[in-house]
């Protein structure tokens, strides 16, 4: 919601500074006296945690790499050095690890958000489609970083998912050597791994900026899904909402240093502790956590007519991420949020559940039980965007949703005003 | 506006189905029988002075685990992330540092090029890595029967349950089951992967006589090495667990009062 600039600069450097480069103005339109939704919950909080994960990430990155070696010599000594004779390094490697794993659990629970109450909708579809780019910059970054350190985990993982090109027709051997920078992963591609996971970082940081910039033009979605009908609905973000997420990023942030002071390697893979080894194979290859449910769609699909199961996996694996783009126009229904959809909402959980079940899958060998779950899971998760929300929007009968944000809802609905002022 | 009208499914419909299909799978899933006679055993849990919030490590342990290792494992393993000078630093042995001078001065180190471009030897330092058994890792196999026994220093952290699992391995040995079929120059040991190891049984009743006078039992000394191991792998434990309190009161203290200053800030806030 673009609003009157409300910026008064209160000294004479400001007024210069705001005439030539109004920066504390935009500053203080996007981050002090922006209206806000006064019912959002803390689900919304999510959104400023990830900011400062993303800020946690970039400066202990940004310290780690002065005494880090990406070399296949080298790395995984100096990963040792860093733990070992770096002041506070154990410290840094720690929050750089146990934060990415943090950054990962916040954007799936922000991204579940929007799911849950349609902010995906008319008019927020670029914000949507910069959080899918910004979601593959993410998966892309934690791919390259979990290579650095060079154990048996970041080597392997690193040969099965650059393999995955490997089935791209005609030209995927010499795509692979292109981006091996030779016969199989070896000391260049670790270099490059390392330039690019420098590099992907601050990409992050540009499109989160545009993300932020495509969220303050429509404004903020909430729990009921309506729009904003006058200021009698928002609230400035500060001082509510910076002291209500400065609250949620308290808690996200003990939780944090649970993790790195008491279990720093409980989401680790121990094998990671293991030097990279091309002539032993690891007993069972898993990458991270969060990779698990994809890596369960991967290895979930069968042959495909003349498509070998290799080939399939891996279009499967694309689509269930590329589907996100699409949601906007997949989803039928008006209603945004899932408080007035009875059954969106039943699917929804399924959803969630079906995300839950392909992780687990995804950790285990693909065979028995485990490749059933992972089947009857991706077919969930493709039929809930490509066939369910289609048709919902026609076969659902939505709640009586309310008029406005500060008006509770009156009786049926119908008798309350037409709500619309300002 | 979106009016209400009576009938959509009940709300159960949906989930019922889906807990049902749950249900359903879980009759259905083929029971895969172990392979019994070959998967490892899980090693039972102990109770270890570093693990919890406050743990730190038995600095009497630490220094019986070093002896052990100079005097058994050192034959084999090597551990090279640790220095001399790591066995006096605060939070391990912490060995005075003129006994680990004593002890890296019996060691002799290749240094060069001197003035003249050539390499000489000279007694060891606090500042060098402990001694290899091995040149490299094809002298290694070639002394092991073709396997390589590990680099030691991070070994804990680089198995599943690390410290629970060197100790079982190490007192784990026993006599293969009848059927059992044991290669050449193999042990039978149940916690290891596949249950034969190349690493013959180390420990034994008195092996090595303790400078602290301690018994050297079996299980004495597996305990001294899962304690040095461990701070091997993790030399700045007891430095992270004491950094951890002060961290936590202060962010503690500050969300409370964040959450104070919450309700206070919003209590005219009409919302739900
Ligand atoms: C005579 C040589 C020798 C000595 C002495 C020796 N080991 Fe080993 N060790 C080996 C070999 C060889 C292996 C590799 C076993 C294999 O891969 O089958 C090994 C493997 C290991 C492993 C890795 C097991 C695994 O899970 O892969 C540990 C831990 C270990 N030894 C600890 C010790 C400790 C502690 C001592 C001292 C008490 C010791 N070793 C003494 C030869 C030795
Ligand atoms: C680097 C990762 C990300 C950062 C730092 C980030 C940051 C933010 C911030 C600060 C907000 C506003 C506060 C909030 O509503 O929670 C926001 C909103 C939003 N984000 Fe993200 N985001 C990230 C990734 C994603 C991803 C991967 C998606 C979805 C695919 C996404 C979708 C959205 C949507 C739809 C909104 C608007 C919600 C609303 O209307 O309130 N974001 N994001």
């Amino acid at each position: 919601m673009a609003h009157a600039s409300t910026y008064k600069p209160r000294s004479g450097f400001a007024r210069w500074l705001d005439s030539r480069l109004p920066i504390m103005r935009l500053a203080h339109d996007s981050f002090v006296d922006f209206p806000t939704p006064k019912n959002l919950n803390y689900w919304w909080t999510f959104g400023g945690i990830l900011s400062v994960c993303l800020v946690i990430l970039i400066v202990s990155g940004v310290a780690l790499s002065m005494h880090y070696t990406p070399h296949a010599d080298f790395a995984f000594a100096s990963v040792e050095h860093i733990m070992r004779d770096v002041n506070y390094g154990w410290l840094l490697r720690y929050m750089h690890a146990n934060s990415s794993s943090m950054f990962f659990l916040a954007v799936y629970i922000h991204m579940l958000r929007g799911l849950y109450y349609g902010s995906y909708k008319e008019p927020r579809e670029v914000l949507w489609i910069l959080g899918v780019m910004l979601f593959i910059l993410m998966i892309a970054s934690a791919f390259l970083g979990y290579v650095l350190p060079w154990g048996q985990m970041s080597f392997w993982a690193a040969t099965v998912i650059t393999n995955l090109f490997g089935v791209i027709p005609f030209i995927g051997d010499e795509v692979l050597a292109w981006l091996w920078g030779g016969f199989g992963v070896d000391g260049p591609t670790l270099n490059r791994f390392y330039s690019l996971h420098y590099l992907l970082a601050f990409l992050i940081a540009g499109v989160v900026v545009l993300h932020i910039w495509a969220l303050h033009v429509p404004g903020n979605n909430n729990p009921k899904g309506i729009d904003v009908k006058g200021p009698q609905d928002t609230i400035p973000f500060h001082p509510y909402y910076t002291v209500k997420d400065g609250f949620a990023l308290g808690v996200f942030l003990i939780v944090l240093a649970l993790l790195i002071f008491y279990a720093p390697n409980i989401l680790g893979h121990p094998d990671n502790y293991i030097p990279a080894d091309p002539l032993t194979t690891p007993e069972h290859i898993v990458p991270e956590w969060y990779f698990l449910p994809f890596y369960a769609i991967l290895r979930a699909v069968p042959d495909i007519l003349f498509i070998p199961a290799k080939t399939a996996g891996v279009i499967a694996m694309l689509l269930a991420i590329f589907t996100l783009f699409l949601l906007p126009w997949l989803d039928s229904s008006k209603v945004r949020s899932a408080r007035y959809r009875p059954l969106f909402k039943q699917f929804f959980w399924i959803f969630v559940i079906a995300c839950v079940a392909l992780g687990w899958a995804g950790s285990q060998s693909p065979e028995g039980m485990a490749l059933l779950v992972a089947r009857i899971s991706t077919l969930y998760y493709f039929a809930f965007f490509w066939v369910i929300m289609p048709l919902l929007g026609v076969i659902e009968t939505p709640k009586s949703v309310p008029d406005s944000i500060s008006k509770p809802v009156l009786g049926s609905g119908s008798a309350a005003a037409s709500g619309t002022s300002g | 506006m979106i009016t209400q009208t009576k009938r959509y499914p009940p709300r159960w419909s949906v989930l019922t189905i889906g807990v049902a299909m749950g249900l359903a799978l879980a009759a259905w899933a083929p029971v895969r029988a172990a392979d019994e006679a070959t998967e490892a055993l899980s090693p039972s849990a102990r109770d270890w002075s570093f693990s919890g919030p406050l743990g730190v490590f038995d600095r009497a342990a630490l220094q019986r685990g070093y002896q052990l290792y100079r005097e058994v494992c050192s034959a084999c393993h090597s551990l090279e992330f640790i220095a001399f000078r790591n066995l006096a630093d605060p939070g391990g042995p912490e060995f005075s540092e003129e006994a680990v001078k004593a002890l890296a001065a019996e060691h002799s180190v290749q240094d060069g090029p001197d003035e003249f471009g050539e390499m000489f030897d000279r007694p060891g330092r606090l500042s060098d890595y402990l001694p290899s058994p091995y040149l490299n890792n094809n002298e290694a196999r070639a002394a092991n029967g073709g396997s390589l026994p590990p680099d030691l220093s991070v070994i804990i952290k680089a198995r599943t349950n690390g410290p629970n699992y060197l100790y079982a391995l190490l007192t784990g040995y026993e006599d293969p089951p009848a059927d059992f079929e044991l290669a050449d120059m193999m042990n039978y040991n149940p916690y290891f992967s596949g249950r034969q190891i190349a690493m013959a049984p180390q420990l034994f009743e008195g092996i090595v006589e303790y400078s602290d006078g301690t018994e050297a039992s079996v299980a004495q000394m597996a305990k001294d090495l899962v304690q040095f191991l461990t701070w091997t792998a993790e030399p700045k434990l007891e430095e992270r667990k004491a950094l951890a309190m002060p961290v936590l009161i202060y962010m503690l203290i500050l969300t409370i009062l964040l959450y104070a200053s919450y309700k206070r800030i919003w209590r005219d806030v009409d919302h739900d």
